[in-house]
C-alpha cells in the first residue's frame, strides 16, 4: 500500500481546452507562447504527465492538437515528461500520435462504439508505440456502479490482452469518477462505486492501471474550493488506498489530508464515503464557513525573483525564461552606467553560463536555443538606448558580415556571436542559415563590409568554408575571415582553409573570444602585428600535423612504381600529330559560346542544378532563366565589342616517358630533349588498379617508339578588368560579377573547343569524333587534358614548363604569378594525353620517399620541394 | 531448427559479430562519377557519385566484395547497404523512384554473400539485417530556430517510404529489419509503424533491431531523448536486440550502452565508431584499441552482439571477433512489468 501511495502518478490538467477556461483563451488567440507557459508549470508545479486536449468547437482540433505538440517537442522542460493525448476524436488523437517521439498515452479508446472499432483503435495505438487509458464504458453506455464498472473493464482487458496481446501494464483503466453530492440520491454512492470498482481491477486484472479526473468529484462545490480541495484530498486518500496509482489531477488544488480541518474532513468523508443519508445537506451546511478562506492557489516558484537583477537575468537565461526578462533588463539597464554594460555584464555572464552547462552535457541543444532566445528579447530591449547613445558619442566599430555556410542549418552559435558583436558596436549583417559562398561574398563587396564570419556545426560544411575561402581568393575579396563553430578547429583552419588564401583567416574558437577578436582586426595600430602573429601560429599548427601518422594506408614509392599502368607496348601505335611545334590560336565569342558548359555558371551564382534542366526548375527556374538571359545578353554584347578576347597557345611535340616524368623533344630534331615535365604518383595503396601517374599514358622512352604530347595555356580574360572595374565603378557589382563569371566559362569553353581541334585535326587521331556540347562536357572522347595545380598533377611550378615550352608570356602576353597563378585569371592550361586508356585521377597523399626523389629531378632543396607539395603531404 | 532458433542459440551461447564500415569501404574503390552511373544509370539526368547505396545495382561485385571481407572477419549478421534507400534520401539525387530497386539489390547481394559463406560454415549460419537508415530529415525537430512547431516531413511520408523500402528487403530475403543509426525516434517509430504495417499485409514477421544515436556529451539523441527514454520510446516492437551505434567511439559510448545493458530485455548490440572524426572528418582508433575497449563491455556482460559504425574495417570486426572470443554473452535480465512511458527523460510506473 504504501508502494503504491509513493508511486501515485500526478498528470497535469490545465493544458485542456474543456477543464481550463484561461488556457482555451489562449489557443483560441493563437498565443502558444503563454499556452506553453501554462503547460511549463505544471511541469515545474510537479505533473509528471500534461494532459493535453483540444477538443473545442470553435477550434480545428487536429491542427492545435499537432500545432501544440511540436511546440512542445522544442520545449525540453515540458518535453521531458511523457503527454497524454487527450480527445474524444480518434483523427485528433492519431495526429497527435504522429507528433510524439516519446511513449506518450492516449486518452481515450473504449467499447462505446463496439467491439470491432475498440480492437482496431488499440491495435494502432500499440503500432504508434502509446499505452491507452480504457474508459469504463460500453455500447450500452457509461458505468456508474462497481459492478458495471468492473464488468466492462474486465471486459475490456479480455479483448485487449487475450485477443491483441496488448500490454496489460500499458492499459489504464478509467472507471468514471462522477459528481457526488449533487442532491440526487442515486448520485449518493458514485465514490464509493468508484474506489471499490479501482479495488478489485487492480486486484484482478495484473498489472494495469487505474486513473481518473478528479475534480468532477467537486463538481456541485464549483466556486468554494477550500471545499473543493478538501474532498480532492478525502477522495484521493481512499481512492489510493484501493489502487488508484493515476489520477488528472491539478496538484495546486490538493490540500494535503492531515491539514483539513476535522470538522471539514469528518464532513467530506461522510460524503465520499456515503456513511450518512443527510451527509450532502451537512457539507452543504458547513461550506459557506470555509468559502474564501481557503489557502492562497499555490503559485510556482518565484523564490528566484527575490534574488538580485543579475542572478534573476542568470537564471531567466538558464532556464530560458522569457516572462519577466524585459523589466529585469530594464531595471538592469537603470542601474547600470550604460546600456551597454548589462549585455557585457550580466547577460554575457548568465551565457556564459549556459556555455559551460551546456560544454558539460547539463543543459542541451534545445535549451541553449531557448537561452538565445532570451537573450534576443533582453538585446532588443536595449537596442533602441545603445542606438539612442550611439547617435551622441560613437560610430560603428566596424562591419561584419556572418553566415552559416550552405548546407547547414545550425546557427546558434552565430547568432549568439552577432548578438555580442553588436552589442560592441560592431555593425552585423547576418545573412542566416545555408548561405551559399556567392551571396556570402556579394553582399561582403556590397555592404562593403570590413570582415566575414562563416559558422556552421556539421561535418560537411568543413569543405564548405574551404570553398567560401576559395571563393573569396578567386574573386580577389580579401577581408579578414573568421571562422566558427562546433566541428571547425584551429588545425583544420591551419590546414585547409588558410594556405590558400591571401588574406587574414582566424579561426574563433568561441563567442566570448570572436569581440577580442575582431576589434584587433579593425583596429590600424594592432592588426598587422596580430596577424603576423596568427599567421605564425598557423604555420607551427601545419608543421605538427604534418607530423602526424598517415590515415590512409601508404606503399613505398617502389611499390607504388611496380604498380604501374602499363599496356602492351609493343602494340601500341602511337598517332604522330598533324602539327608538331606550336602555335597560337585565337577564337571569337560566337563560336566559343557554343561550347560553354553552362552548369557551373549556375553554381557561381548559387543556383544547384544541371542545365538546362535548370531552366524549367520549380524553385531556381525563374532566377535561372533570369541570368541565363542576362548572360547571353552580355554575351551579344561581348560578341559585337570584342572588349573580350580570347587567345591561346598550343602545342604538340615528340615525346617519351622515363618513370614519372615525360621527355620533350625538339620536333625539327627529334633526338633533342627540350623540356622535363614532373609528375607525382599516388602512393596509397590501391586494392585494385594501378598507382597512376601521367607519365604512365606517354610510350616509355625504353620501348624505342616515338609518342607524342600536347600542351596549352589559353584565357578568355583579356578585357575582364577593365570592365568589371568600369562596371563596379558604376555601383553594378552585379555585371561586375556576371563579366568575371562569362570570362571564367568563355576559358574553359575554349580549352574544350581547342581540345576538339586538337583531337580532330591539330593532332587528328579521333578525326571522326562526332559529339555534342553535352557529351563534351562529360568528357566522352579519346584522351585528357589534366590541368597544373589540379588533382592529376597537382604540382603548380610544372606551369612554367608549359610557359616556356609554348612561349606563352612573349607571344601572347598570359603570365605566372609569383605562386604561379595564371594571369588573366579567367585562363586554363594543361597536358594533353592522346593514350585511350588515359584517365584523370587524384594523385593525393605522396610519402617522403617520393618528396626526395621529386625535388632531386626538379632540382630543389627539401624545403622547397616541402613548400609546393605542402597539400599532397597532408592527409 | 528454423533460422531465428538458430540465430537466439548462437546468441546465447556466445556475442555476435555484426559487420563493420561500408562507406569507409567503398570510398578506398576511388569510385568515378562514371561507376557510380554503371551501365544501368549512365544516362541518368544528374550526378550520382556518392550514392553508395546505388552500387547494389552498378558495382553489386564491389558491394558484395565487401560484404564477404567482413565475414570472412567473422561478421554473423551483414547489414545491407542500404543505410539511404529511402525516398527522402533519395531525393537528393532525384532517385525517388529507384528505393524499391535498390533495397531488394542489396539484399539479394548480401543474401548471396551470407548464404555463400554459411555454405562454407554449415555450423556457424550467416545473417542478413535489411537496413532503414533514418533518413536525412527530423520529424519531431524544427528546419527553423523561428519557428519552433515547423517541420519538414510528416509521419506519414515516412511510413510511405519505410513501407516499399521493407517489402523490398523482405523479398531480397532478409533475415532481420534493423532500424539504424535512429537520432530522431520519431522517424524510428514511423519505420516501425511502416514495418509493423508490412508484416502485416505478408502474415508473418521478422525480428527487429533498433540501434540508436547518442549524438554527443548531453547523453542524449539528437532529439533530446535519454538512452532509456528512447528504449521506452521503441520497446512496444519488442525489439530482438536494442542498442547504440555510431556518433560516438567506444571510450565514449560505454556508459550509455551500460544503460541499456540495464534496461533492455531483449539483447544489447553496440557498433561503434572507430574514435571520433579528427578534425578532417576522418575515423583513427586501430583495430586493436578499438577492440580492447569492446572486450571490456564483453567481459563486464554488457553486449551481446557487437559491430563497428563509421571508419571500422574488416580489421576492426576481426581484432573484436578475436577480442570476444570465448566471452559470454550478455544474460538477459527479468525486469519487472511496468507501464515504461518517456518523454526526453524515461518514466516508469
Amino acid at each position: 500500500m504504501t508502494n503504491q501511495i509513493a508511486s501515485f502518478v500526478n498528470v497535469g490538467e490545465r493544458t485542456n481546452v474543456t477543464g481550463s477556461a484561461a488556457f482555451k483563451r489562449l489557443i483560441l488567440s493563437e498565443d502558444y507562447e503563454a499556452a506553453l507557459d501554462v503547460a511549463r508549470q505544471q511541469v515545474e508545479n510537479g505533473a509528471q504527465i500534461i494532459d493535453i486536449n483540444m477538443d473545442e468547437a470553435m477550434l480545428d482540433s487536429e491542427a492545435a492538437m499537432v500545432r501544440f505538440l511540436n511546440l512542445i517537442a522544442s520545449e525540453p522542460d515540458i518535453s521531458r515528461v511523457p503527454v497524454m493525448i487527450d480527445s474524444s476524436k480518434w483523427t485528433v488523437i492519431e495526429a497527435g500520435l504522429k507528433c510524439v517521439q516519446g511513449k506518450a498515452i492516449v486518452n481515450s479508446i473504449s467499447l462505446k462504439e463496439g467491439k470491432a472499432q475498440f480492437i482496431e483503435q488499440a491495435k494502432k495505438i500499440k503500432r504508434y508505440g502509446a499505452a491507452a487509458v480504457v474508459m469504463a464504458f460500453d455500447e450500452t453506455g457509461q458505468a456508474d456502479t462497481q459492478a458495471r464498472k468492473f464488468e466492462i473493464c474486465k471486459r475490456s482487458y479480455d479483448v485487449l490482452v487475450n485477443e491483441i496481446n496488448f500490454p496489460p501494464e500499458d492499459i489504464i483503466f478509467d472507471p468514471n469518477i462522477f459528481a457526488v453530492a449533487t442532491g440526487i440520491e442515486e448520485h449518493n454512492n458514485y465514490a464509493v462505486d468508484f474506489i471499490e470498482a479501482t479495488r478489485q481491477i487492480r486486484r484482478e486484472l495484473p498489472h494495469c492501471h487505474v486513473s481518473g479526473g478528479l475534480s468532477n468529484i467537486s463538481f456541485s462545490f464549483r466556486g468554494n474550493n477550500p471545499v473543493r480541495e478538501a474532498m480532492h484530498s478525502v477522495f484521493l486518500y481512499y481512492a489510493i488506498r484501493a489502487g488508484m496509482d493515476m489520477g488528472i489531477v491539478n496538484a495546486g488544488q490538493l490540500e494535503v489530508y492531515d491539514e483539513i480541518p476535522v470538522e471539514l474532513r469528518d464532513a467530506v468523508e461522510d460524503v465520499i464515503l456515503n456513511r450518512r443519508d443527510d451527509a450532502t445537506d451537512r457539507l452543504l451546511e458547513l461550506a459557506p464557513k470555509y468559502q474564501g478562506g481557503g489557502k492562497v492557489a499555490q503559485a510556482e516558484d518565484l523564490s528566484w525573483r527575490e534574488q538580485d537583477v543579475n542572478k534573476r537575468l542568470e537564471h531567466a537565461l538558464v532556464k530560458g525564461i522569457t516572462e519577466y526578462i524585459i523589466d529585469d533588463t530594464e531595471e538592469a539597464r537603470q542601474q547600470a552606467e550604460r546600456p551597454l554594460h548589462v549585455i557585457e555584464g550580466p547577460l554575457m555572464d548568465g551565457m556564459n553560463v549556459v556555455g559551460d552547462l551546456f560544454g558539460e552535457g547539463k543543459m542541451f541543444l534545445p535549451q541553449v536555443v531557448k537561452s538565445a532566445r532570451v537573450m534576443k528579447k533582453a538585446v532588443a530591449h536595449l537596442q533602441p538606448f545603445i542606438e539612442e547613445e550611439k547617435t551622441a558619442d560613437s560610430r560603428s566599430n566596424g562591419k561584419i558580415i556572418m553566415a552559416t555556410v550552405k548546407g547547414d542549418v545550425h546557427d546558434i552559435g552565430k547568432n549568439i556571436v552577432g548578438v555580442v558583436l553588436q552589442c560592441n558596436n560592431f555593425d552585423v549583417i547576418d545573412l542566416g542559415v545555408m548561405v551559399p559562398a556567392a551571396k556570402i561574398i556579394q553582399t561582403a563587396i556590397h555592404e562593403k563590409a570590413d570582415m566575414i564570419g562563416l559558422s556552421g556545426l556539421i561535418t560537411p560544411s568543413l569543405d564548405e568554408m574551404v570553398h567560401v575561402a576559395a571563393e573569396m581568393q578567386r574573386l580577389g575579396v580579401d577581408l579578414p575571415l573568421l571562422i566558427g563553430g562546433a566541428t571547425t578547429s584551429k588545425a583544420h583552419t591551419a590546414v585547409k582553409i588558410e594556405p590558400a588564401t591571401g588574406y587574414p583567416v582566424v579561426y574563433v574558437p568561441n563567442a566570448s573570444r570572436a569581440v577580442g577578436v575582431c576589434q584587433k582586426l579593425i583596429s590600424d595600430d594592432a592588426k598587422p602585428k596580430y596577424i603576423a602573429d596568427i599567421k605564425a601560429e598557423y604555420i607551427k599548427v601545419r608543421d605538427q600535423h604534418a607530423r602526424k601518422r598517415p590515415r590512409t594506408k601508404s606503399i613505398s614509392f617502389e611499390q607504388a612504381r611496380a604498380n604501374r599502368f602499363t599496356c602492351d607496348w609493343s602494340a601500341y601505335a602511337p598517332v604522330k600529330p598533324r602539327f608538331l611545334g606550336s602555335q597560337t590560336v585565337t577564337a571569337d565569342i560566337a563560336t566559343l559560346r557554343n561550347y560553354i558548359d553552362w552548369t557551373p555558371f549556375f553554381l557561381t551564382w548559387s543556383l544547384a542544378g544541371k542545365y538546362p534542366r535548370i531552366l524549367e526548375d520549380e524553385v531556381v527556374g525563374a532566377e535561372a532563366k533570369s541570368i541565363f538571359k542576362d548572360a547571353n545578353d552580355m554575351l551579344d554584347a561581348l560578341t559585337k565589342s570584342k572588349e573580350l578576347n580570347a587567345i591561346g597557345r598550343v602545342g604538340l611535340f615528340p615525346a617519351n616517358s622515363q618513370n614519372e616524368d615525360v621527355l620533350v623533344f625538339d620536333p625539327q630534331t627529334p633526338d633533342k630533349q627540350i623540356a622535363t615535365a614532373h609528375h607525382l604518383r599516388q602512393q596509397t595503396q590501391k586494392p585494385k588498379g594501378a598507382n597512376n601517374c601521367l607519365s604512365d599514358f606517354v610510350t616509355p622512352l625504353d620501348a624505342n617508339k616515338r609518342d607524342y604530347i600536347g600542351a596549352f595555356a589559353v584565357t578568355a580574360g583579356f578585357g575582364e578588368d577593365a570592365l568589371a572595374t568600369a562596371y563596379e565603378k558604376d555601383g553594378d557589382d552585379y555585371n561586375s560579377i556576371m563579366i568575371k563569371a562569362i570570362a571564367d566559362r568563355l576559358a574553359e569553353a575554349f580549352a574544350e573547343y581547342l581540345h576538339e581541334t586538337v583531337r580532330k585535326a591539330l593532332w587528328g587521331y579521333a578525326p571522326d569524333e562526332a559529339l555534342d556540347n553535352e557529351a563534351l562536357i562529360r568528357e566522352k572522347y579519346q584522351g585528357i587534358r589534366p590541368a597544373p595545380g589540379y588533382a592529376a598533377c597537382p604540382e603548380h611550378t610544372e606551369k612554367q614548363v608549359i610557359w616556356d615550352l609554348l612561349n606563352v608570356e612573349e607571344e601572347i602576353g598570359m603570365k605566372l604569378t609569383s605562386s604561379y597563378a595564371m594571369w588573366p585569371g579567367a585562363a586554363v592550361s594543361g597536358w594533353y594525353f592522346a593514350h585511350p586508356e588515359s584517365r584523370y585521377f587524384a594523385v593525393a597523399k605522396i610519402q617522403q620517399d617520393q618528396l626526395e626523389d621529386y625535388a632531386t629531378r626538379k632540382g630543389w632543396d627539401a624545403a622547397t620541394a616541402e613548400k609546393w607539395l605542402m597539400p599532397n603531404l597532408q592527409d | 531448427m528454423n533460422k531465428l532458433a538458430q540465430l537466439t542459440q548462437a546468441a546465447k551461447s556466445r556475442i555476435l559479430l555484426l559487420d563493420g564500415a561500408m562507406g569507409t569501404m567503398i570510398q578506398q574503390h576511388k569510385l568515378s562519377e562514371a561507376d557510380y552511373r554503371g551501365e544501368e544509370y549512365k544516362d541518368w539526368h544528374c550526378d550520382v557519385k556518392g550514392n553508395n547505396d546505388l552500387l547494389a545495382i552498378t558495382q553489386p561485385e564491389i558491394i558484395k566484395n565487401i560484404h564477404l571481407a567482413y565475414l570472412n572477419a567473422g561478421a554473423d549478421i551483414l547489414e545491407t547497404n542500404t543505410f539511404n534507400a529511402t525516398a527522402i534520401s533519395m531525393a537528393d539525387y532525384d532517385m525517388q523512384a529507384e528505393v524499391v530497386k535498390i533495397n531488394s539489390a542489396a539484399a539479394k547481394l548480401a543474401r548471396e554473400a551470407a548464404d555463400q559463406m554459411t555454405a562454407l560454415t554449415p555450423n556457424k549460419p550467416r545473417f542478413v539485417a535489411g537496413v532503414l537508415g533514418p533518413t536525412s530529415r527530423t520529424a519531431s525537430i524544427s528546419p527553423d530556430v523561428n519557428d519552433p512547431g515547423m517541420r519538414n516531413v510528416t509521419f506519414d511520408a515516412l511510413v510511405e517510404t519505410y513501407v516499399e523500402a521493407t517489402h523490398a528487403l523482405i523479398e531480397g530475403q532478409v533475415d532481420l529489419i534493423m532500424l539504424e543509426t535512429i537520432f530522431d525516434t520519431l522517424n524510428a517509430k514511423a519505420a516501425a509503424f511502416a514495418v509493423g504495417q508490412v508484416f502485416d499485409e505478408l502474415g508473418f514477421e521478422l525480428p527487429m533491431m533498433i540501434s540508436g544515436t547518442i549524438t554527443d556529451a548531453s547523453g542524449r539523441t539528437l532529439s533530446g531523448q535519454t538512452t532509456e527514454a528512447f528504449y521506452n520510446s521503441m520497446r512496444h516492437v519488442s525489439p530482438y536486440s536494442f542498442g547504440l551505434n555510431c556518433a560516438l567511439g567506444p571510450d565514449l559510448l560505454r556508459q550509455y550502452v551500460a544503460d541499456l545493458s540495464r534496461v533492455s530485455e531483449g539483447f544489447v548490440s553496440a557498433h561503434p565508431n572507430a574514435g571520433l572524426p579528427n578534425e578532417f572528418g576522418e575515423y583513427d582508433m586501430e583495430a586493436d584499441e578499438m577492440a580492447t575497449h569492446i572486450k571490456e563491455w564483453a567481459e563486464s556482460g554488457l553486449v551481446n552482439i557487437v559491430g563497428g559504425c563509421c571508419g571500422s574495417t574488416p580489421d576492426h570486426i576481426k581484432a573484436i571477433a578475436d577480442a570476444v572470443n570465448g566471452l559470454k554473452p550478455r544474460v538477459l535480465p527479468k525486469l519487472d512489468t511496468r507501464m515504461r512511458l518517456s518523454g526526453l527523460e524515461p518514466f516508469t510506473h
